[in-house]
């Protein structure tokens, strides 16, 4: 087990050398020389941008530029945001925390409701509601991200305002006692969670009917009816732990899309998290930010991938051994 | 037998209603098995062997269905009136099943252990623990070296004879009254299949149990078995003692069949083979359904379904030449052939391979 | 065990084509038979239509704003029947002439993507070995960035991306799923027993690509493109949206959707009917992908 997590971590890290390594490339090639640029931005103080001038060696050949640009990278640095006025570090680290809250929900809530209701469908394959279901997940599942988002605003926050419609927190949220400071935290979590919970549950929904119909005819779930177990359970914990596993794999593949989705819902919904500070930095031509944004993205996906692989060793103890 | 069978099949009638047809797999078969007897049901793929098995346990899904008609009576109980609840205490418990490919036939993600003990707390009130150590003492008696580290592994860690010991384990933990092995060895090394017969018979001399030895290879039936079914075309074709059915076998069919094993120590060009495929179970061909494979076979064959004949004590046969026995000519290869292909409305010989 | 008795029978049934045709044509006569899949391909021939005839069809012109303080704004009507925006433009004609942008570039960046996916797939696949390793740990990094991050991040540093820059855009960044499902196919194609038939009739490595390994890759290519339109197009609209996207008074179905985000809620028709035409155009997609999958699986090219 020990190995494998060693692997998993060794992976990674060759996925973030990369996703550096890439983003060094893209701020190189670009046209207009991004770094100059950053440099001759009246909005940062002269000592910044010595600092940073010297840290990156910009007036070095490029192989030492790229080496240095990676240490720096090693340590989380880099450079200034022009658009925030603080390190990019900084604005990183204040929007990463919104994104995962934002992701973990949706993904705690899209299993909590597409597992069970595929289980189910699976369970009674061919009944009119597993095709309203199945239908439904098709077309929940083929909506834009930011489409549902909308519409989910528009019913929730503006016909019926019953949730905000911004932001992670209220404006006078600090002034709050502690109970309705959490409430306040939930209550603007639940749209832009929803909206992405919603299109994941469907697709889950979708592979979890189709992996548990593939374990159902199979030799040891016949075993366990003739050992005399209960229906339900022969279906919930000898059939569904087994049909689990694809389903985590592919929550496992899917984090880069997520992530993906989740920047259009941020905007929509004016969440505070990666997905928002990359569109700002876009806007601020902040180039610097958007390496940022792009490295931490991989470094998300990583971290979201071994986890769960994690899952789907435990999950599978085949998988242990390899 | 002075005491009353422990189980007795009547008229057993399993079909399967699918989009292609009505598959008749098992259609109307009778027997009876007592205490610590073992019966062997024997035939080639597609005769309804295992289905039979499956009727049982009454195992079948959809779109099987067991027909009105059919009664299963054991221990004097009729096992297809029961609720889910009735059978589900037998199964595993006073019958256990014992199944073919041990490697798919465990569930990978649990541990050997957790999937005998299960059987134990399924049917009985025991503990977590209790049922665990019951659970390494069954992989003791079925011969499992190192059996509390074993009961820790998973199915993919053991050997394919490990694996079908531990399914041994699974059907004998409770001690039942009977136990169907579904070609319990076919899947294995000669050698171990040979380990595992000695296994069943060990322990079927301690406990007592019935055995229903479900297989298409004489050779084990000849080791284990006290009487034999032969089955075809979803009936039984021929009943007898295992010593008669080897020595005086009535049916062309049974007689196909031991004429097919290879002998070791005799010189053969060529194995025999019986010509023709086993037909499809959603169209038995009318009258007998052996008769576009049988060398003897003539009109009377074709018009009338042989019933089960009486041959002798405890030996029956479903064939026609028990009635007109001067019919028993064996007609040349070419012409047995040439029968297949003369009636294509009636006979199936097409099969996939 | 069966002596000559097989040949005049015919099994019916035999894998879905009876008649034995040609795997195209019996994938096609399958593809007939879905309805779903009709539908959908119903839906996108009409789209397609309206794309290429937009500014004959449409009741307004594209980008004319007749009136921008009486006519901003209206709710859905007779005479606009998907309302007008903050512009005063009616958002049906504005709907219809995005599509030829947002279909387009879809349909383009999809093509440059899956040529440069199955190139590089093919390669890595027949190849093999440490130069298959090498690349595929290239595309499972590059398969990790988040997509749009790294579209934002290139739309940033690259200002001012036009039409082409904007296909190219979406084509370099969508190929890595495409090389991993071709080079999956190459490897079991390799491996084929008909493969190692032809290697010895001294047959040429490109000769064997191409006529024994190309055939088994196109349909599950073929199926994955066509998902991959509509995906496309959601994410040009999204970036457009973002502001990355095509420049105004230029239609796209993004533009449309980020113009009437400036009125949103109040005059909510305008994003909400843009977004509908996405919806429509990836469900037809998905129906269409669902159906060829089907179609193309009845018969495995070539048959085993």
């Amino acid at each position: 087990m020990r190995r494998f997590l060693a692997r998993r971590l060794a992976h990674g890290a060759a996925v973030i050398f990369i996703a550096v390594s890439l983003s060094f490339l893209l701020l190189h090639i670009a046209p207009g020389d991004p770094f100059s640029a950053t440099l001759a931005s009246a909005s940062i103080d002269p000592a910044t941008l010595a600092q940073w001038r010297t840290a990156y060696g910009l007036d070095r050949p490029i192989l030492e530029q790229y080496i240095r640009f990676l240490g720096q990278a090693a340590v989380g640095n880099f450079g200034p945001s022009i658009r925030y006025h603080q390190p990019v570090a900084d604005v990183l680290a204040a929007a990463i925390p919104q994104t995962i809250t934002l992701m973990g929900t949706a993904l705690v809530l899209s299993f909590g409701f597409g597992v069970p209701l595929g289980s189910w469908q699976a369970a009674h394959r061919g009944t009119t509601t597993d095709r309203i279901a199945g239908t439904a997940s098709l077309i929940v599942g083929s909506l834009p991200e930011f489409w549902l988002g909308l519409v989910l605003l528009l019913l929730f926050a503006a016909r019926f305002p019953i949730l905000p419609s911004h932001g992670a927190v209220d404006p006078m949220h600090d002034l709050f006692p502690l109970a309705e400071r959490v409430i306040d935290r939930a209550r603007h979590l639940v749209l832009p969670a929803l909206t992405l919970a919603l299109l994941s549950s469907a697709s889950i929904a979708r592979y979890q009917r189709a992996t548990l119909l593939d374990v159902l005819p199979q030799d040891f779930v016949r075993t366990a009816r003739a050992k005399g177990v209960a229906e339900r359970h022969v279906l919930w914990k000898h059939a569904l732990r087994n049909a689990l596993v694809p389903t985590i794999v592919l929550a496992g593949l899917s984090l880069p899309a997520l992530i993906g989705g989740a920047v259009f819902v941020e905007r929509i919904f004016s969440w505070p998290g990666m997905g928002s500070v990359a569109v700002e930095a876009f806007a601020g031509r902040d180039y610097q930010l958007v390496a940022g944004t792009t490295v931490a993205g991989a470094v998300l996906v990583v971290a979201g991938s071994i986890v769960a692989d994690l899952l789907h060793a435990v999950a599978d103890p085949r998988v242990r051994a390899r | 037998m002075t005491q009353p069978p422990l189980l007795t099949v009547s008229d057993l009638r399993t079909y399967f209603y699918t989009g292609a047809g009505t598959a008749r797999a098992v259609d109307g078969v009778s027997f009876s098995i007592g205490a610590g007897e073992t019966l062997g049901i024997v035939g080639e793929s597609g005769c309804g062997k295992s289905v039979t098995a499956l009727s049982i346990l009454r195992l079948i899904q959809q779109p099987g269905r067991l027909e009105s008609g059919s009664k299963i009576v054991f221990e004097g109980k009729d096992l297809l009136q029961l609720d889910d609840a009735g059978i589900r205490q037998i199964r595993g418990n006073r019958i256990a099943m014992i199944f073919q490919e041990p490697m798919t036939a465990l569930n990978p993600v649990f541990t050997v252990g957790d999937q005998i003990a299960e059987v134990v707390r399924v049917h009985s009130k025991a503990s977590r623990r209790a049922a665990w150590d019951r659970a390494v003492e069954m992989l003791t008696i079925v011969g499992i070296p190192a059996p509390a580290e074993r009961a820790r592994q998973y199915p993919h860690q053991l050997s394919g004879g490990m694996r079908q010991r531990v399914l041994i384990a699974m059907a004998l933990v409770m001690s039942p009254a009977l136990v169907i092995a579904d070609e319990p060895t076919t899947a294995l090394d000669v050698t171990i299949q040979a380990q595992i017969l000695e296994l069943l018979a060990e322990l079927q001399q301690r406990l007592g149990t019935s055995i229903v030895m479900i297989t298409h290879d004489l050779g084990v039936i000849a080791e284990v078995a006290s009487r034999v079914l032969v089955m075809y075309g979803g009936e039984v074709v021929e009943e007898a003692r295992v010593e008669t059915l080897f020595a005086e076998p009535h049916h062309p069919y049974t007689e196909g069949l031991l004429h097919a094993m290879p002998r070791v120590g005799r010189r053969q060009e060529r194995l025999a083979v019986i010509p023709g495929n086993v037909p499809p179970p959603t169209a038995w061909p009318s009258g007998c359904r052996f008769r576009d494979r049988c060398p003897y076979a003539w009109d009377r064959c074709e018009r009338e379904h042989p019933p089960l004949y009486q041959i002798g004590a405890g030996h029956t046969s479903r064939c026609h030449l028990a009635d007109e026995p001067e019919r028993r000519v064996r007609r040349p290869r070419a012409e047995a052939t040439a029968a297949t292909l003369v009636s294509p409305a009636t006979s199936r010989a097409g099969d996939a391979a | 065990m069966t002596p000559m008795s097989d040949a005049p029978f015919r099994e019916p049934g035999d894998g879905g084509n009876p008649a034995g045709l040609s795997p195209w044509r019996a994938a096609l006569r399958t593809l007939g038979r879905d309805r779903s899949a009709i539908a959908g391909t119903v839906v996108l021939a009409v789209l397609g239509a309206l794309a290429v005839a937009a500014k004959h069809v449409v009741p307004y012109e594209c980008n004319a704003q007749p009136n921008i303080v009486a006519l901003k704004n209206i709710a859905p009507s007779l005479a606009h029947p998907f309302g007008t925006d903050e512009f005063s433009r009616d958002v049906l004609s504005r709907v219809i002439c995005g599509s030829q942008v947002s279909l387009s570039v879809a349909f383009l960046s999809v093509m440059v993507a899956a040529t440069l996916g199955t190139i590089y797939g093919a390669v890595a696949g027949y190849v093999g070995g440490m130069v298959d390793s090498a690349m595929m740990r290239l595309i499972d990094a590059l398969l990790a960035i988040p997509r749009v991050l790294l579209l934002i991040a290139i739309a940033t540093l690259w200002n001012g991306l036009g039409i082409v820059g904007l296909v190219l855009l979406l084509g370099l960044t969508g190929w890595f799923g495409v090389s991993r499902l071709v080079r999956t196919l190459v490897i079991s194609a390799r491996e084929d027993e008909f493969v190692t038939a032809a290697r010895a009739l001294g047959a040429s490595d490109m000769r064997i690509l191409g006529q024994h390994i190309l055939p088994q890759v196109i349909s599950p290519v073929l199926v994955s493109a066509t998902l991959a339109i509509g995906n496309v197009v959601v994410v040009e609209a999204g970036l457009t949206y973002l502001g990355m996207g095509v420049r105004p008074p230029r239609a796209s179905w993004g533009s449309v959707f980020s113009d009437g985000m400036i009125s949103f809620p109040s005059a909510w028709w305008t994003s909400v009917f843009a977004g509908l035409a996405l919806v429509v155009t990836v469900l037809a997609v998905n129906l269409v992908a669902d159906g060829l999958r089907e179609a193309l699986n009845t018969r495995q090219l070539p048959a085993r």
